[in-house]
């Protein structure tokens, strides 16, 4: 029996793609998205390895006093000497490190409220959608502010910020899992499953979350870009990420006086933050006509 | 109309009233404001606890609480490490921060539903392909550096014209004084380049959420029978489409107040001015509980507010959402 299917006995037949190879092959073509997959790739790179490999160090003075960018120094030097594409590298390395942590952080928050909340409905849906309304009533910066000055005496550092954002950033994810958990949670096979006597917990892990994976990717993606953007932010305004550790934030806080006499200081790291988020934006919106195809049908 | 507005307020109170123990609760544990004392090593216990019963630090954080609640709902928000008093300065902040928020905001709601309209009417365009390009970028652009960005373009424009043509620090020239046609020019010079960074910034999300419901209701059957009336084309997309169209650019323009606030934060930081964002930076860098908590309080109750406003906007604009 096991070899009939490998020789079809008829003459058309369809090669069998999985969902996976399907959204992969979207994905592939939407060239845009892939571009700029390819230029985050690249920036994590640098900004992961690159330190190791560049001849400066991000905190060294030199005699090489506010120089403008040349070969030697390609993103120029500050009013200490210190190599300026040094301090970007590593800046760039803390900014990604937190905002992929926050990301991750705040999406398995999300993912368990919006599914806790899906799936069993009721008060508890109520409690848990009423707390992620209230999260919203106070701006993200304002209240990541007051707890990453908190969080990082207690916890060191540029971890704090990322417990702060996190803490602040689920209930986008968390109302999207919960909207498509209420529609799935009705669905037959749900219903096959419960006959089986599966239990709640393997219904949401085995049945319902993987056919959330697509909308979690994109929701991911975008509390990436809100995550550079919120992090950059609050250490521009010296409540997030502090001396000695740097991040592209603070790198601005400190090049923001140079803007008229020494403007690499200041605009290179701002563009630095536009093309990582830009890049982020566009992988999030390739996932998203991946995942959805319906989504680009042309409407008549 | 008016049960409307009793339903809303209904759910708003409650959710101010929890909203404003959870900062309290928050800000409570964020610091301790006898640290100071304590680091002290010459400070006798008895001044400290002293202390920390005149600030009820002795007390359950409920009983804390309701005593603040009496305390504010008198207009008294106590006094912050210095001594002055916090409603006195959160009073004076507000409106130049409101000021700037409530500008921007109407500016970039009128020039982004436009954009939208034409961009959906003209899809696939030129112009539509430069709006949307142009929204992509803004998306990603961090507001304080955009805003540092308007601030040294200004400078260097000043500097190239040889006069002061834009106003790059401050909310208004110090020690104003003159007519009031004076006084309201030199403010309004002062707001040019903050509301442009909000501004660019909030265009982008209305316009795209504009062209994406205009496309929706285009090809809605109540359109296409306008159409089929004999309606010239500027009233069927201004009265029949543009109308429903804006119904989720309103919710947007509601649940977005907040963030809106938020740029308002970094935008004032970066111009100097002596709004909500300094104040707030001054609250967290020297751990100033009162004003901390009376901060984050205002801001909250301010978005309830504007939420509320755009719920009775919302129901205007769509009849069926008056009924409950």
């Amino acid at each position: 029996m096991a070899s009939s299917w490998r020789e079809p006995d008829r003459e058309f037949t369809i090669a069998a793609r999985s969902q996976w190879s399907a959204v992969g092959r979207r994905f592939v073509r939407h060239r845009l998205a892939i571009a700029s997959l390819v230029v985050l790739g690249l920036i994590a790179v640098t900004a992961f390895v690159g330190p190791r490999l560049w001849r400066f160090d991000y905190a060294t003075p030199s005699n090489d006093l506010s120089q403008a960018p040349s070969w030697k120094h390609p993103f120029g030097t500050d009013e200490k000497g210190i190599d300026f594409l040094a301090q970007v590298l590593r800046g760039a390395q803390k900014s990604l490190q937190i905002t992929l942590l926050v990301a991750g952080f705040a999406t398995l928050i999300g993912v368990v409220v919006g599914a806790t909340a899906g799936y069993f409905r009721g008060r508890l849906d109520a409690i848990l959608m009423r707390s992620a309304d209230l999260v919203l009533t106070i701006p993200l910066i304002a209240i990541a502010a007051v707890m990453a000055y908190r969080f990082s005496r207690s916890l060191g550092g540029w971890f704090g910020v990322v417990v702060a954002l996190a803490l602040f950033t689920w209930p986008g994810t968390a109302r999207i899992v919960r909207a498509e958990f209420l529609s799935l949670r009705e669905k037959e096979f749900v219903e096959a499953a419960q006959a089986s006597g599966a239990g709640p917990l393997r219904i949401i892990v085995v049945h319902l979350l993987p056919n959330v994976v697509g909308s979690l990717a994109v929701a991911a993606t975008l509390t990436m870009a809100g995550g550079v953007l919120a992090e950059t932010s609050l250490s521009f305004l010296g409540l997030g990420v502090r001396f000695p550790d740097t991040s592209l934030g603070l790198i601005i806080s400190n090049g923001e006086q140079a803007a008229q006499t020494r403007p690499w200081l200041f605009y290179i790291p701002g563009v630095v933050i536009l093309v990582i988020v830009l890049c982020i934006n566009f992988v999030g919106d390739g996932l998203r006509d991946a995942f959805d195809p319906k989504q680009q049908r042309v409407r008549a | 109309m008016l049960a409307l507005i009793g339903r809303r307020l209904f759910v708003a109170v409650p959710l101010v009233v929890v909203a404003s123990f959870l900062c309290f609760a928050l800000v409570a544990s964020s610091g301790d404001p006898l640290e100071a004392l304590r680091l002290n090593p010459r400070t006798p216990p008895a001044v400290i606890a002293k202390r920390s019963s005149e600030l009820h630090l002795d007390q359950p954080i409920v009983v804390r609480y309701s005593s603040w609640l009496r305390d504010a709902l008198h207009g008294d928000l106590g006094t912050d490490n210095n001594g002055s008093s916090v409603s006195a300065q959160l009073s004076r902040a507000l409106p130049v921060t409101l000021r700037l928020v409530l500008v921007a905001e109407i500016v970039a709601v009128l020039i982004g539903v436009a954009l939208g309209v034409v961009s959906a009417t003209k899809q696939y365009s030129w112009f539509d392909l430069g709006t949307t390009a142009f929204s992509f970028v803004a998306f990603a652009l961090p507001v304080f550096w955009l805003a540092a960005v308007f601030k040294d373009l200004g400078i260097r424009i000043n500097r190239a014209v040889g006069h002061r043509l834009f106003f790059t620090v401050q909310q208004q020239s110090p020690g104003l004084q003159g007519s009031t046609w004076h006084r309201f020019a030199d403010t309004l010079g002062h707001l040019v380049l903050p509301a442009l960074t909000l501004i660019v910034v909030n265009i982008a999300t209305y316009s795209r959420f504009q062209r994406a419901s205009m496309l929706d209701v285009q090809t809605a059957d109540y359109v296409r029978t306008a159409r089929g009336k004999g309606l010239s084309e500027a009233r069927v997309t201004v009265r029949h489409a543009m109308r429903n169209a804006l119904i989720p650019v309103t919710t947007l323009v509601a649940l977005d107040f907040g963030q809106l606030l938020g740029g308002a934060v970094l935008t004032e930081r970066v111009f100097q001015w002596k709004g909500m964002g300094t104040l707030l930076v001054t609250a967290v860098t020297k751990r100033d509980v009162n004003l901390m908590q009376a901060w984050l309080v205002v801001i909250a109750v301010t978005v309830v507010v504007f939420n509320l406003v755009a719920d009775v906007m919302y129901g205007v604009l769509d009849p069926r959402t008056r009924r409950g």
